[in-house]
């Protein structure tokens, strides 16, 4: 013990070690445990038959599936935009780099409205699609659209500094040794990029299942069809239904906490290869 | 990086990947990746931008300014303000002392404590709202207490900043950590030894250290203040001009089919983005401009 104080030249750890966890405490957690502190009052079977009723059963396969699929997207268009920003020329380059951060800059509601205005039947984009029988405001594509808004940045701003830190010498190497381009990229550089990716993937999926602002208003919220899980608790909590809202909610802090977890450990997976690289 | 770019005369960013042949992709490569990153660009994050402004304008200005100083969007505006004001001084104060704690002292569980500060981005804030109505709602913990003695937090303003403080939570120490970390702790050590008292050391050395990215933390933190829509909803209870956020009203007007009142507040909102995104690429340029000097040895 005397020996570890001894390192602690620095004032005040005592002070910001006690405010932060006092704050910490309560705000975060004590009020998080409230969650399942208020499960543990319902009976197994009640717990049971609340979340595994068709209609919440049915908005946990439309949130995480089309979070799923939206992030799959994203990897995809976000690993372009961020090679576009690295490695080529072009102009409107600084607009584009800054404006990539919108989504986490612009209220979700705002979105929600603005992306409605261009999908819905009569809408800017809406009037060419419906025509070809697409449909998007007010079904799952809605909602698909909504967690892609919100999702693009987590993969571009995780992948970008990678690609910025990654040494062109392994891609001379690899050129040298005879490697066509496509090779190069393939399966020298896409596999360094992993780690980015895979955590791309999994902050953009994370942020899209608890979503809420910028879906439920181009989602048309059709029980069985386009009704997300976080809406699914706000209605209960309208009608009065507590424990019911609480039942649901415990089910999405336990996917949120698994998620960070993952989050965690792919961004431990991340940094390890960053300094093996560097 | 640095010997790199020497290696090429000193060419900076993408140029110095487009001389070298080994990293140059071909003219049709960088044709069709641009094409379809720019496209994915215009369609899914310049075009819902540019929709909220057209659409705000397009019954005309006097349309625009009085859904504006109506009274109801004013007390919104007014609400939302005040909801920052208290929200963000609190999780500046908070950033700081955590960061503090974290890069300066070695303690056990400082890897959870981590963990625990970053909980708030991964909860979805429909979940951030009905935690304070489990805790302070009439049904909640404290709930009798409370109604006895007349206080009333869930469905009033008290309720509004506490689920604001939760979503914005990390936001500035998320911010410092990183960057507290990389500076160690030799320059504090130093004004320590020197002399100087630990709120000198801090206002001389600490501040000066962590400015751009306090900045850019507070901006967040304050964007994401004053955008919160789920966790808001949640406890807001909707009262026309008295619990009503600007998310919450645009919210209103939309549902009332007032679209152009509804997209004007709306472009408010964009308009802080826009700022908050100009302020974050300023911040950068400047922190760029800082390390450079320092790199050369």
């Amino acid at each position: 013990m005397a020996h570890i104080r001894a390192h602690r030249v620095l004032p005040g750890f005592g002070l910001s070690l006690g405010f932060t966890l006092a704050y910490l405490s309560l705000i975060v957690l004590v009020p998080l445990a409230a969650v399942f502190l208020k499960t543990i009052t319902l009976t197994p079977e009640a717990f049971w038959q609340t979340v595994s009723a068709p209609r919440v059963v049915a908005s946990y396969r439309l949130t995480f599936g089309t979070s799923l699929l939206a992030a799959a997207i994203n990897v995809v268009f976000g690993l372009l935009l961020a090679w576009s920003l690295v490695r080529y020329r072009f102009p409107g380059k600084r607009l584009v780099d800054a404006l990539v951060d919108l989504p986490f800059a612009l209220p979700t509601a705002v979105a929600g409205i603005s992306l409605t205005a261009l999908y819905a039947k009569n809408g800017w984009l809406g009037q060419y699609l419906e025509p070809l029988g697409i449909k998007v405001a007010f079904t799952p594509l809605g909602v698909l659209v909504a967690l892609i808004f919100i999702g693009l940045p987590f993969v571009v701003r995780t992948v970008q500094p990678v690609l910025e830190d990654l040494d062109t010498e392994i891609e001379e190497a690899a050129a040298s040794l005879g490697a066509g381009r496509w090779q190069t990229v393939w399966r020298v550089v896409l596999p360094t990029l992993l780690p980015a990716l895979l955590t791309g993937f999994a902050l953009a999926f994370a942020r899209a299942v608890g979503e809420y602002g910028s879906v439920i208003f181009i989602a048309g919220n059709l029980p069985m069809v386009s009704e997300i899980t976080p809406l699914i608790i706000i209605t209960k909590l309208e009608q009065y239904d507590y424990t019911g809202a609480t039942a649901v909610a415990a089910v999405m802090l336990v996917a949120s906490f698994v998620l960070l977890l993952t989050i965690n450990g792919l961004q431990g997976w991340t940094d390890r290869r960053a300094a093996r690289n560097g | 990086m640095a010997g790199a770019a020497t290696a090429l005369g000193g060419l900076r960013g993408a140029a110095r990947f487009e001389a070298n042949t080994a990293t140059r992709d071909p003219a049709w490569v960088k044709g069709l990746v641009l094409s379809l990153s720019l496209g994915f660009f215009l369609l899914f994050l310049l075009l819902p931008l540019i929709a909220v402004f057209v659409e705000a304008l397009r019954r005309g200005w006097s349309v625009y300014l009085a859904a504006l100083i109506e009274p109801d969007a004013v007390s919104a505006i007014r609400l939302t303000l005040l909801t920052a004001a208290i929200a963000v001084p609190l999780n500046l104060v908070f950033g700081i002392a955590a960061a503090w704690t974290i890069t300066k002292f070695d303690f056990r569980g400082k890897q959870m404590l981590i963990t625990f500060i970053d909980l708030p981005f991964s909860v979805s804030p429909v979940i951030a709202g009905l935690i304070y109505v489990l805790v302070f709602g009439a049904q909640g913990w404290f709930g009798p207490w409370l109604g006895e003695h007349g206080i009333k937090i869930i469905f009033a303003v008290p309720g509004i900043v506490l689920a604001t403080v939760f979503v914005t939570f990390p936001f500035v120490a998320r911010e410092l950590i990183p960057l507290m970390q990389a500076q160690g702790r030799d320059e504090e050590e130093a004004a320590l030894v020197l002399g100087a008292s630990g709120w000198q050391m801090f206002r001389k050395i600490t501040l000066p250290n962590i400015k751009w990215a306090l900045l850019y933390g507070v901006i967040l933190c304050n964007a994401r203040a004053m955008g919160e829509f789920g966790a808001v909803s949640v406890v807001s209870g909707h009262i026309r001009g008295v619990t009503n956020t600007m998310p919450l009203h645009v919210e209103i007007l939309y549902n009332e089919y007032q679209f152009a009142a509804a997209f004007a507040v709306a472009s408010l909102l964009a308009l802080l983005a826009l700022v908050t995104l100009a302020v974050k690429t300023y911040v950068e340029w400047r922190a760029s401009q800082t390390a450079q000097p320092g790199e050369v040895p």
